[in-house]
């Protein structure tokens, strides 16, 4: 058994666009965090793979794929899917095993190849599928959802659309910094809020793309960390699933759950994963020094701000406007430049998160260094009740 | 601001069947558990979502056919397929998420023609109408939407 999963290496292969098959990307970043652990390939007993759906089967099976790709070491395996928690969940699996004396060095990967233009389902009919049905009968596309948690943000709370440009222009400015960044130019206001329109109040700029990407961990137990010289560990893991009743329309839902019958829980769903792994870590918010959110929307990481308990319910806007957030700040969100400079490559996202929290806690981040980083979450949220928050510790 | 009602007449049929109901009382079909009493919407759940309800036994139930905008926003790009646009070029429409008090749930839908971002606001009441969503060699084909209760151009 080991109490604590520690973080030996971490790698990325840069995000973008090229339409080359998601395993060679995969490998990249996993030789990468190999090289950055000092742990050679062939030690590796547990590979956990993050899984691309819109890849064929070798995506579904992403565990063995890169196994295999690596070249076949007799290394045990899993395949998650969760949406854009996938890596998460990934992490979750090996770090399992790893605390359950199974494991006591595992790989950790996520890639894939995206295709242009919005998120759709896969072609083919499919009358009881709520993902393919919100398309032909409402036309409700992901940006769609997006576009009404902002717009309830400007009529509840008063935020504004320079207030959402403002966090697009922030992390585009961490990114300038991130080498694995697709996105690395620094935009002004006057350039977000002239974008196209294209689910009101949010514009392009303030909307992610999709991308190519892969990104890989290196986890080992304690009694291997110690012979290797780790020093940042996962302090708590949260995958937990909604508890009803859901009172927050979400993706790909046509209505949220009821609460005529039960009251809403006392948590909505996405402060439950901040709360689980702060309970687990044994911090609150007070404690973060930075944090790295799924800004699938630029509004959508105010909401965020407050789901981890930065501040309360309508004062995001706040911590932005004072510069709370930025690289410099009392807790810098997204240094790394976040989906904003990356684009969404989505089994591969949360373990990039990961691999940012990783770097900063060592201290490597060069011009984007949060000061003193010693505590950093890392969040996100997916399609059909998926989400997690994993908080690392130094 | 108009708005078609469905009629029962030949070449008009529900885009998706047993999910609203149109004419002048145009509504929402729910699903209610008959153990607990909980309601669903789409009607289509085996069952029932409350975790200390092992029931899959539902009955069918008008929902409420106003409620209050919780939110709203646009299309302004043309959905991907499966979405059917309907012909001729694109024109925006605005997708309403619609609080109904009695069922303590948020539902969405499209805000009929002609309604932007810019003619509403959250607390707003709408009330449910059938319009067309599409066309095709069978006929026209209709959905649930919103429309607002008070007349346009208020106060913003």
């Amino acid at each position: 058994m080991s109490q604590q999963v520690f973080v030996l290496g971490a790698g990325m292969h840069p995000w973008g666009k090229w339409g080359r098959n998601f395993v060679e990307y995969g490998v990249v970043a996993a030789r990468r965090a190999l090289s950055d652990a000092g742990v050679d390939w062939q030690d590796v007993d547990f590979v956990a793979g993050a899984n691309t759906v819109r890849n064929g089967y070798p995506g579904y099976v992403s565990g063995a794929t890169f196994a295999q790709a690596l070249g076949w070491n007799g290394a045990q395996i899993s395949s998650s899917y969760a949406a854009c928690a996938s890596g998460a969940q990934a992490i979750a699996s090996a770090r399992a095993q790893i605390l359950a004396g199974l494991s006591d060095v595992a790989l950790v990967v996520g890639a894939d190849t995206t295709p242009k233009g919005f998120l759709k389902p896969n072609s083919g009919e499919r009358w009881d599928d709520p993902d393919w049905l919100r398309f032909r009968l409402l036309g409700a596309t992901n940006p769609t959802y997006f576009g009404l948690y902002a717009r309830r943000r400007m009529d509840l709370y008063g935020a504004t659309e320079e207030d959402f440009a403002r966090v697009k222009v922030k992390n585009a400015a961490h990114g300038l910094h991130n080498e694995y960044a697709r996105y690395r130019k620094a935009f002004t206001m006057e350039d977000v809020l002239s974008s196209p329109m294209v689910a009101d109040p949010l514009r392009l700029l303030q909307i992610c793309a999709t991308s190519d990407g892969a990104a890989a961990l290196v986890l080992c137990s304690e009694r291997y960390a110690k012979k290797h010289g780790a020093t940042v560990r996962i302090g708590g893991l949260s995958t937990a699933t909604p508890t009803f009743p859901q009172t927050i329309i979400e993706m790909p839902e046509f209505a949220t759950d009821s609460s005529a019958q039960q009251p809403p829980p006392s948590h909505t769903f996405k402060e439950s994963l901040a709360a689980g792994a702060y309970e687990a870590a044994g911090v609150g918010p007070a404690d973060l020094n930075l944090a790295e959110v799924y800004d699938l929307s630029s509004a959508l990481e105010l909401d965020w701000y407050e789901d981890i308990g930065m501040c309360a319910r309508g004062e995001a806007e706040g911590l932005v406007r004072e510069g709370v957030t930025t690289i410099g700040g009392r807790c810098p969100v997204n240094p790394s430049g976040g989906l904003a400079c990356f684009g969404e490559a989505v089994p591969a996202q949360a373990i990039a998160q990961v691999c940012e929290l990783t770097w900063q806690l060592r201290g490597e981040c060069g011009e984007r260094q949060v000061e003193g980083a010693k505590v950093g979450l890392a969040i996100n949220q997916g399609l059909f009740g998926h989400g997690s928050c994993t908080i690392l510790l130094r | 601001m108009t708005h078609e009602e469905s009629r029962p007449i030949g070449g008009q049929k529900p885009a998706i069947e047993g999910w609203f109901e149109g004419g002048e009382d145009a509504h929402l079909t729910g699903a209610r558990c008959t153990a607990c009493s909980t309601v669903v919407f789409p009607p289509t759940r085996t069952f029932c979502p409350h975790p200390g309800c092992a029931s899959d036994a539902f009955e069918p139930v008008p929902m409420s056919r106003q409620g209050r905008i919780w939110s709203y926003t646009s299309a302004s790009y043309k959905p991907p397929e499966p979405y059917i646009a309907p012909e001729g070029e694109f024109e925006p429409f605005t997708i309403l998420a619609v609080e109904l008090e009695k069922e303590a749930m948020v539902v969405l839908g499209q805000a009929v023609r002609g309604v932007t971002p810019q003619d509403i606001t959250v607390g707003d009441a709408v009330e449910l109408v059938v319009e067309t969503l599409y066309r095709d060699e069978d006929g026209e084909r209709t959905i649930w939407k919103w429309k607002p209760v008070d007349a346009p151009g208020g106060a913003r």
